[in-house]
């Protein structure tokens, strides 16, 4: 049997006892929902256009053009009574004058009047409520998916030594299959995750006329999340890794993970505090640690030049490269230690995993 | 070439705490071959070196003449002295994942798993979580997790711990049947009375060090003594005064004595039917407790 299909049991394990996990199918299921609603509800509440109520034919043809639900009734003293009644929104009567209880109709006063030329000089900026959701959403995704996923890769490490079955699987595959096993399983599952989220929220965004205008100018940004999103992940689940074969019990990953926790939670607060900074995103684009968030959001805005997301890519895929080879040290060097928890350093210098493991 | 596991000039420390010293052993095909010694002896330390759990500072583990590989060690089948499987996978889940990492087919897999549960008398249990099993259940799923790929060589630390006796036969049983197709087996015991029912060769370890190889029958005459039982029907006292005897018990009509070199048991013999019935005599085979007392003190 070679490594690939190794890997390939392995991972396969963890996303099987992933999908048995209750805990797991609740929680996408809630994200799920929320993502939908999140789309669907500011649409529903709005309401549709505004009923209004009108005796004057010609005034009732330009509202019905306007797409207003018109009734026509004998007079204007008719016309008030419905609103008063709250039978309509509206009513338009001679003037013209537009009456209604307690708000101005805004859609039956613009059918009514002529709007100036509007010529956009920047057509191409982004929308305000998208200017202000896009960048959350996109950091909201990789802060959730990498603790969660994070999380569990490093429950699934300490698990295995827990219940002390490592040992049987280091005497059948190299320590290094289980870590990119577990990395794999956690990453399909994550980008399994974001995919369903993404489908839903496009489904909803077609019952909601805001939403299908933002999809043009978001697709190239979401095209470059996608390799962000998997490197960025790679470099933290590899942390996640070490940290969960450090201690020998659930309890204590918490603890212990506390340095990765908040490499995810720093960079998060900083894209949702500073994201109208340009100079600050800046920075935080090519920093390994946020640019999985920064750069598509750069790239969304129209800040970033062509070359930038590739440089900052690298980068990236540098430092994943980097804290893959680190966590799987520690991991190797920690993760047939069983008694108490293991100390970063003493892990790092154990060469005694990899001593064994070289020999083929 | 002979089916050898071959433990050469093994090594190790912990820290500047030596372990094991020079342990050099063989773990001959079709034969069980017990692994005795004291608490932190070195058992569990050699055995996780053969299995490349652990590294030997020096020396060799070879099979069939050459070095192991992992290939080789993927074949083995091992079960650690420290017990554990997935607690919320069922077992027959978690025989057919380790029977697939350790590189057979799904189909030969799956057969070889429900034939091994239902030898073990695990086959009702087999599709509940393991953490739903009793803890005698859970040893069996173990021995079941160390057989599921039909190993080469099989290495297991302490097998018959937690075992009741029905099940210890039930495993004594499928361990036979692998020794009869050639396959190896060390495994170590630190109840003695087990491992000299058990085992046909032994190895005794104590302070890292081996004190003792062989057939267990051969260690047995080699450590026998000139020790012999006599029980007659009055009362043996007169033993004592007997030239080249030394008593070592004496309880009325029993005695156990030592012959001094060179002295006649049949000399013996006839003094005691001389004052009257004698109702047994022969020499005495030294148990394994004796022997593993005299090899370690």
């Amino acid at each position: 049997m070679n490594t690939t299909e190794a890997i390939r049991l392995v991972a396969a394990r963890e996303v099987r006892v992933k999908l048995r996990d209750r805990t797991f199918l609740f929680s996408t299921l809630f994200f799920l929902l929320f993502a939908a609603a999140s789309t669907v509800l500011p649409a529903l509440l709005a309401g549709g256009p505004s009923s209004v109520a009108v005796a004057d034919r010609s005034v009732a043809a330009t509202l019905t053009d306007a797409g207003l639900k018109v009734r026509t009734v004998a007079d204007d003293q008719a016309a008030e009574q419905l609103v008063r009644a709250g039978d309509v929104d509206a009513a338009v009567v001679g003037g013209p004058r537009v009456l209604a209880m307690d708000e101005a109709p805004g859609d039956v006063v613009r059918a009514l009047s002529k709007e100036p030329d509007v010529r956009l000089l920047d057509p191409d900026a982004v929308n305000p409520v998208a200017r202000f959701l896009v960048p959350f959403a996109f950091a909201m995704v990789f802060f959730f998916t990498s603790l969660t996923f994070g999380l569990q890769i490093a429950q699934s490490v300490t698990e295995e030594k827990q219940t002390r079955v490592v040992e049987i699987l280091v005497a059948t595959v190299p320590v290094r299959v289980l870590l990119a096993g577990k990395v794999i399983a956690a990453g399909l599952l994550a980008m399994v995750q974001i995919a369903l989220i993404a489908l839903v929220t496009v489904t909803a965004a077609q019952f909601a006329p805001a939403g299908s205008t933002v999809l043009p100018v978001l697709a190239p940004a979401i095209g470059w999340f996608i390799p962000f999103f998997v490197l960025g992940f790679v470099m933290l689940a590899a942390l996640w890794a070490g940290v969960g074969a450090l201690v020998n019990r659930q309890e204590d990953i918490a603890g212990a993970s506390m340095p990765v926790q908040l490499l995810v939670m720093l960079p998060f607060f900083a894209i949702i505090f500073l994201n109208d900074n340009p100079t600050a995103m800046t920075v935080l684009s090519y920093l390994p640690i946020s640019a999985p968030t920064a750069m598509p959001i750069r790239l969304f805005l129209g800040d970033a030049a062509p070359w930038e997301p590739i440089l900052s890519l690298l980068i990236l895929a540098a430092s994943a490269l980097a804290t893959l080879a680190a966590g799987a040290r520690v991991y190797e060097g920690s993760v047939l230690r069983t008694n108490g928890r293991t100390a970063i350093m003493a892990a790092w210098r154990n060469r005694e995993t990899r001593l064994v493991q070289s020999v083929r | 070439m002979t089916k050898v596991l071959r433990l050469d000039g093994i090594n190790r420390s912990f820290g500047d705490r030596p372990v094991l010293k020079e342990v050099t052993f063989d773990v001959t095909a079709g034969r069980l071959t017990g692994f005795v010694g004291a608490n932190g002896a070195g058992k569990t330390t050699t055995m996780r070196i053969v299995l490349g759990v652990l590294a030997a500072d020096s020396g060799a583990v070879t099979w069939q003449g050459s070095p192991l590989t992992r290939e080789d060690r993927r074949r083995f089948g091992y079960m650690p002295e420290e017990r554990g499987l997935y607690p919320k996978m069922t077992v027959r889940e978690q025989l057919i994942y380790l029977g697939r990492l350790h590189g057979l087919t799904p189909e030969a897999v799956r057969r070889h798993a429900g034939d091994l549960l239902e030898r073990l008398g695990l086959d009702e249990r087999a599709d509940e979580p393991l953490e739903k099993l009793s803890l005698g259940n859970q040893q069996r799923a173990q021995i079941a997790a160390a057989l599921v790929h039909d190993p080469d060589v099989l290495v297991l630390d302490e097998p018959f711990s937690g075992l009741d006796p029905a099940a210890v036969d039930i495993v004594v049983a499928v361990l036979r049947e692998h020794t009869a197709r050639g396959v190896p087996v060390l495994f170590s015991s630190h109840q003695l009375d087990v491992v000299e029912r058990l085992c046909d060769d032994l190895v005794i370890i104590a302070d890292g060090t081996i004190r003792a190889v062989g057939r267990r029958d051969d260690l047995r005459v080699a450590h026998a003594r000139p020790r012999h039982a006599l029980v007659v029907d009055g009362d043996a006292g007169w033993l004592r005064d007997q030239p080249g005897v030394t008593l070592i018990d004496l309880d009325g009509p029993r005695a156990v004595f030592d012959l001094a070199a060179g002295a006649d048991d049949q000399a013996v013999l006839q003094a005691a039917l001389a004052r009257g019935p004698v109702r047994s005599f022969g020499p005495v085979v030294p148990s394994l407790t004796e022997i593993f007392r005299e090899v370690t003190r």
